[in-house]
């Protein structure tokens, strides 16, 4: 299947293998060929082992077996800095910056190649570069100042700037917008022009299709096969990442019955730090409907879910909950999440942060189930024995891979402990059911189950609100979507008409189109 | 050109394969193994502990180990050593639900201390009321004194998140100054304690003829309670789920301020009914030096029983008859009280070392450098 080790290509791996501990194994007898000048996708699953494998060339972590060779010649890469002696460079998913340094004194940051601290000379050699691919960067401003679209360029330069002919990028377009993902595939098709290889890390396929010349499939650990993206489509590479065929189908039924459910108007909040997150938000959730909420991260979506639940306060504006039952309005503004719960709203919130708020990670499946109800009664003592039944109906109904209720969550992998906690917080029968990025991390299976419980919920009459990333996703399956930007709303649309650049475009732009309408 | 070559020398000189020795965490330890692990580290202590007694002062180490065990079990020493686990583990315990919490505790000494000295003045001033009733206010007030020092760095946390661990540990020397104040007041002749003779009223019963009697019984009730209060109450559940993640007891509704001003109030008050023992059930005497480190030695005591109040019985029991046999080796032997300072130290180094083991595997990657070393020749 794979070539023989030859100059022909910038980087060969051969049978790279990678374990953690005697049980998980990231990487298992990978090959893998990169040509000079080509854009190679590397695609899987989360827990495929892409990040891991990707680590190994850049020198983070070194393989238990197996060797890489640059150039046709066997290399011994220990550190990053080995790394960037054979010309690799690698752009993490999160970042590496200094906040209040500018662009260039990050850049240059670290390099001792003997030469004096020549800053100008710097500057100079970043415009170049920007230059020469496409980039729009100020070499002069500061990292706190910029957008995360910045920063990464800054990232790309910083690994051109040290000379690497194979850069890596970490799934790159996860934290950008559409059109900032248009401009960095600019980007990218200039540096393979120039005879750089690029290995781009994604699970989004239709990236792949756009950007790749080859994509490499990575399941489990295992290499499955490398194919040209001329000749393949999505349900091919679907099929190979997952194992088997899915159907990439949201089924959206029409929205029956809706009601007024959860009325917001003019929410502002201030944080701790004295920075305005929400700025004069207003919006109404129905019953029986997906509402998206879509933005790029940090745009207040955090701030706005946790102000509904009860977590943080206003500064002004009203949460008006309509009771399903009599149809009488409640306040909730200034209420903690116990008042609220003791008023009878029934509120369900699946936040961001799984193991680090929805859930206790070193509990166990039963003591999570608890959290919502250990309450109830007038007993000194917790009960159980509901919560153990529950645990057992939710490891049985969504297929939660488990050793046993007893296992603590953590110890689950991402996709089953979001089915632990999207599980309890339907248990509730909740009127109004919050979701914050509820896929993240999970494998398309997992994914699929989660948006069918969604529907499911939107079908029995329930308000669902869905804070999503993937543009595609909050497109098949909402409603409507509320589009924020910078912690205003910029426009709210119709799930089934909007277009993806329109919606693109409202991520970026303080109050757009909605007032035309 | 030439550049590159450099380079990629100096790649090459690197360290050829993966370096020696690779330490990953357990997944989960079985019991058996944590079991096998432990007897050998306490094996191996005894061994080091034995050849050094050997080499240095040339007495026989089986006589050596005799002697602790003597020191800890004989005729003579036996209920000492009951009084002195019934202490560490009171305090031990007391300090446990903070720790749960997260809540670092360092105050156990100065909680005992405030506890015994509002006792030790019920007991001197108490002189018009009831027996009965003296002794209720004995306890009374060693409890209530306990939970004040445990709320006040609980506030201070709770509203302004000021750093408890320092906090408690300086409310110690406060109480220590207190005790020393009180001394100079109450007894005028400069003694370094106050004693029976002034701490006349509201003494505890003595039961069963036995001095320690109450505290053994005090102390073994608090232990079953503190496992029922962990393990099944509302409240220990809340202060599980406050210490693993503050952001989940919010996210919930629990009154995160409310728990952790609960919890060190519970956690001082048990505190202070230790001292309440220590002062008005068994010596009837106060002095800066009650509580004698038993405050700290119950941090690594609760740590070590992972804070599982029944382990505690048996890490408390190890502690104690480290100590007391120490004790008696340097009164019978002869030798330094340093020395069984030493063995003291070697045990519980490997005690506390033996963790590591448990919680941590360890890979040698000498076979595998031979292997690859193999290949190359191999395929060259």
């Amino acid at each position: 299947m794979s070539e023989t080790v030859s100059e022909k290509y910038a980087l060969q791996l051969r049978n790279v293998t990678k374990a953690f501990g005697t049980k998980v194994i990231a990487n298992k007898n990978v090959d893998l060929d990169v040509r000079y000048g080509e854009v190679l996708a590397i695609l899987g699953e989360n827990g495929s082992g892409k990040t891991t494998l990707m680590n190994m060339i850049a020198g983070i972590y070194h393989p238990d077996a197996g060797e890489i060779y640059v150039n046709g010649e066997k290399a011994s890469i220990n550190s990053p800095k080995d790394a960037f002696n054979y010309k690799i460079g690698m752009v993490h998913q999160h970042f590496k910056l200094v906040d209040l340094f500018t662009a260039t004194e990050n850049i240059i940051l670290g390099i001792n190649d003997g030469n004096k601290y020549d800053l100008a000379k710097a500057e100079e050699e970043v415009k170049n570069i920007s230059g020469k691919y496409g980039f729009v960067i100020n070499p002069k401003k500061k990292i706190y100042e910029m957008s995360v679209s910045e920063k990464q360029t800054v990232e790309i330069i910083k690994v051109l700037y040290r000379g690497a002919d194979i850069l890596i990028l970490d799934e790159p377009t996860a934290v950008l917008t559409p059109q900032e993902t248009d401009k960095l595939f600019d980007v990218i098709r200039n540096m393979r022009n120039d005879g750089k290889s690029i290995l781009i890390i994604t699970h989004k396929l239709h990236e792949v299709l756009a950007i790749s010349d080859r994509v490499t499939v990575l399941r489990k650990g295992e290499h499955i096969a490398t194919v040209d993206t001329a000749k393949t489509s999505e349900i091919e590479l679907t099929e190979m990442m997952v194992g088997k065929r899915v159907s990439l189908n949201i089924g959206r039924s029409e929205p029956k019955d809706t009601c007024d459910r959860l009325i917001v108007s003019g929410m502002n909040m201030t944080n701790p730090d004295g920075v305005k997150v929400l700025k004069d938000i207003s919006f109404t959730a129905k019953a029986g409907e997906i509402l998206g909420i879509a933005g790029i991260a940090g745009s207040g979506q955090r701030e706005l879910l946790e102000a509904i639940a009860g977590l943080r306060p206003l500064d002004s504006g009203n949460i008006t909950y309509i009771d399903p039952s009599n149809s009488e309005n409640v306040e909730l503004r200034s209420k903690s999440p116990m008042q609220i719960r003791e008023l009878g709203v029934r509120l369900s919130f699946v936040p961001e942060d799984r193991l680090g708020m929805g859930l206790v990670g070193n509990m166990d499946i039963i003591d999570n189930m608890m959290l919502r109800t250990y309450k109830k009664g007038l007993s000194v003592f917790v009960d159980r024995q509901p919560p153990r039944q529950l645990a057992e109906e939710i490891i049985e109904s969504l297929e939660v891979v488990t050793p046993s209720a007893q296992t603590p969550v953590r110890r689950l992998s991402g996709g089953n402990v979001q089915k632990v906690l999207v599980g309890r917080e339907i248990a509730s029968a909740p009127s109004v059911l919050m979701v914050a990025y509820p896929v993240r991390g999970l494998d398309i299976n997992s994914s699929y189950t989660i948006y069918n419980l969604l529907n499911a919920q939107k079908e029995n009459g329930v308000a669902v609100i869905y804070v999503g990333e993937d543009l595609d996703v909050l497109l098949e399956l909402c409603d409507r979507i509320i589009v924020l930007c910078a912690g205003a709303v910029s426009g709210i649309l119709d799930g089934r008409t909007a277009k993806k650049e329109e919606v693109g475009l409202l991520m970026t732009k303080v109050k757009g189109v909605s007032e035309n309408e | 050109m030439n550049k590159e070559i450099a380079a990629s020398e100096k790649a090459n000189a690197h360290s050829k394969s993966a370096p020696f020795i690779t330490i990953t965490k357990r997944d989960a330890s079985s019991l058996k193994r944590n079991i096998v692990v432990r007897i050998i580290a306490i094996a191996a202590a005894l061994v080091v502990s034995a050849l050094l007694t050997l080499f240095i002062t040339g007495e026989n180490p089986i006589k050596l180990f005799s002697t602790v065990i003597e020191g800890a079990f004989g005729q003579f020493r036996i209920w000492g050593t009951a009084q002195s686990v019934a202490m560490l583990l009171g305090i031990a315990l007391a300090l446990t639900p903070a720790f749960k919490m997260k809540f670092w505790n360092t105050g156990g000494e100065g909680q005992v201390l405030i506890g015994a000295l509002a006792s030790a003045l019920v007991m001197m001033t108490a002189g018009g009321l009831p027996h009965w009733l003296a002794s209720i206010l004995v306890i009374l007030a060693g409890v209530l004194a306990g939970a004040i020092w445990g709320i006040i760095p609980a506030i201070f946390k709770a509203y302004w998140k000021t750093n408890e661990t320092l906090f408690t540990l300086m409310m110690n020397y406060v109480a220590i100054q207190l005790i020393k104040y009180f001394l100079k007041v109450a007894d005028g002749s400069g003694s370094s304690t106050v004693g029976p003779s002034l701490l006349l009223y509201g003494r505890l019963p003595v039961l069963f003829n036995q001095q320690y009697m109450l505290n053994i019984i005090v102390v073994a009730a608090m232990t079953i309670m503190m496992y029922i209060y962990l393990k099944i109450s509302k409240h220990g559940y809340e202060i599980s789920v406050v210490g693993e993640s503050e952001n989940t007891a919010k996210y919930i509704g629990i009154n995160v301020k409310k728990v952790v001003i609960r919890t060190m109030a519970l956690s001082g008050a048990l505190c202070g009914l230790i001292g309440v023992l220590l002062v008005g059930a068994t010596s009837y005497s106060i002095d800066p030096n009650l509580a004698g480190g038993n405050g700290f030695t119950a941090i690594m005591v609760s740590w070590l029983a992972k804070f599982n109040p029944i382990i505690m019985i048996f890490t408390t029991l190890l502690i104690v008859v480290l100590s007391r046999g120490a004790e008696n080796v340097s009164m019978t032997l002869g030798l330094n009280k340093s020395f069984s300072d030493i063995l003291t130290g070697i045990i519980l180094f490997f005690i506390i070392g033996c963790e590591f083991f448990i919680n941590y595997q360890i890979h040698f990657n000498i076979g595998k450098k031979r292997k690859e070393e193999a290949e190359d020749n191999g395929n060259n």
